[in-house]
């Protein structure tokens, strides 16, 4: 126990163990995850901003000129990232040209007020703020969608069309990056998911700090790919960032919500498992496929039916797809591995159910129609 | 006596508090003989409103992981945590951070 104390502005004297460990002078606020240092307010935005700041750099995200598109929800992620790519973007001269863009999934209430607090960042921020909305892109909202198909699979439709739609609200704007919250804990979070479900060929992609597929106008990045969660929240807080905290309306899929959790329990006993585990993500790498000469049929039916259409019109997604860049979608032009876009695939499956929430219009043989056609379409 | 503090559910977190951000919280303690423990009893007491909820907020007796605890406005992790003796005037703050990134 150290007994030295040092008298300061404060109320109450503040013991030496208490102090920050950069500056030595004031309180410490807040232990790092990272490396369980003890930091003041002041020591932790100079240390979380320039860690952004290096990771940016060290990436080479940016060159000067560049116009850039914030994926912007209202939520904390998005929001500080706005806040900081400001900041950062006047104190080092980035050069960028910084647009917000959000998308209105049409989820009624949760989304309204979210909107809300990106209208109110577009001011706190001084950027221009572009919203483009499910409706608008694919004639359905999330509401829709869920009351056709059901609450269950919500989230899988929904991050397809987001996908989606950031690029195309982007392409809009003349914009060739987006780039988005997606933190430490989220990167964590998703190659414990890939290596749960075996889906070891994904690790490699969803650890890259940028993407960009060649043929695609827009590339992808997430600054926050080595910031935790927790120096986020910190920040929002202490810097009184305005940020909306309501969950979606509808459920998370029930298996990211339990990766999450055995995230946060793990990082209860040993914080740096976030980053050993991005660690592992990024080196895990796998041996070169041996090339199969014998077994073609075999694998040609395997193909087939990847995709499968259920029984209630729904389509079940190819679980392990290669990764091929540079094909257009056939029936709406996006940047697709396959003839037909995800999207596409959902949104037919989607129009033969809708029969059942409007039936009195004939989009029942024109949806199986359709669906039909595009099957015909599938080649893999 | 008891002593009187501040409560608040932050982040999304006021989902299991009727919606209500800030709570002026009573406990029944003399000043020096309550520490969180006692503070966190006292929560799922009387701030959260349905009992179905405190597993929401607790986990193996404390406070659930993803949920971050300040102090007077410092991490709870450099005070003692559950060990920490509350005082009057106390602002304790509990903020979520599992909720809507
Ligand atoms: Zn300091
Ligand atoms: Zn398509």
């Amino acid at each position: 126990m150290a007994t030295i104390t040092t008298t300061t502005m404060e109320k109450k004297p503040i013991k030496v163990s208490a102090l920050c460990e950069l500056c030595h002078s004031r309180k410490a606020v807040m232990k790092r995850p990272k490396n369980l240092q003890k930091l003041c307010k002041e020591c932790f935005y100079h240390v979380f901003e320039t860690e952004i700041h290096n990771t940016i750099t060290s990436a080479k995200l940016f060159s000067p000129g560049d116009s850039v598109a914030i994926g912007a929800s209202g939520g904390k992620d998005s929001t500080v990232l706005a806040s900081i790519l400001k900041t950062l973007n006047e104190r080092y001269n980035y050069g960028l040209n910084l647009v917000l863009l959000s998308i209105d999934e049409g989820i009624k209430g949760y989304r309204d007020d979210s909107l809300a607090t990106v209208k109110r960042n577009q001011k706190q921020y001084q950027m221009p703020l572009e919203i483009v909305s499910y409706k608008d892109l694919y004639d359905w909202t999330m509401d829709e969608i869920v009351s056709c198909a059901g609450i269950r699979s919500s989230c899988t439709y929904c991050g397809v069309l987001r996908r989606q739609a950031l690029d195309r609200g982007a392409a809009k704007l003349g914009i060739n990056h987006v780039v988005t919250g997606h933190n430490a804990d989220d990167m964590a979070e998703t190659v414990l998911m890939n290596i749960l479900r075996g889906d070891v060929a994904r690790l490699e992609k969803s650890c890259s700090i940028m993407t960009e597929s060649v043929g695609s106008p827009v590339k992808r990045s997430k600054p926050f790919k080595y910031t935790y969660q927790k120096e986020i929240v910190l920040y929002a807080h202490y810097k009184k960032l305005d940020y909306f905290s309501t969950e979606c309306s509808y459920a998370p899929e029930a298996f990211r919500g339990t990766a999450r959790e055995l995230l946060k329990s793990l990082e209860a006993i040993r914080p740096s498992c976030i980053m050993d585990i991005i660690y592992s993500g990024e080196h895990l790498s796998l041996a070169p496929k041996k090339k199969k000469t014998t077994v073609s049929y075999k694998n040609k039916k395997k193909l087939n039916a990847e995709t499968e259409i259920n029984s209630d019109g729904s389509v079940s997604l190819p679980k392990k797809q290669e990764f091929k860049d540079g094909n257009i979608c056939e029936k709406c032009g996006y940047l697709s591995s396959n003839k037909i876009c995800k999207a596409c695939i959902l949104l037919a499956g989607l129009e033969m159910n809708r029969p059942k929430v409007s039936i009195d219009n004939n989009t029942a043989i024109d949806g199986a129609a359709k669906l039909s056609k595009t099957l015909e379409q599938l080649s893999f | 006596m008891t002593i009187k503090v501040k409560v608040e559910f932050l982040g999304g977190l006021d989902v299991i508090s009727n919606s209500i951000r800030e709570h002026k919280c009573v406990v029944p303690y003399e000043e020096g003989e309550a520490t969180m423990k006692e503070l966190i009893d006292h929560i799922t007491k009387t701030i959260i409103s349905d009992p179905k909820d405190i597993p929401v907020f607790i986990e193996d007796g404390t406070v659930r992981p993803g949920i971050l605890v300040l102090i007077n406005d410092t991490d709870w992790e450099l005070e003692g945590m559950e060990e920490y003796v509350i005082e009057s005037g106390d602002v304790f703050t509990f903020t979520s951070t599992l909720h809507g990134g």
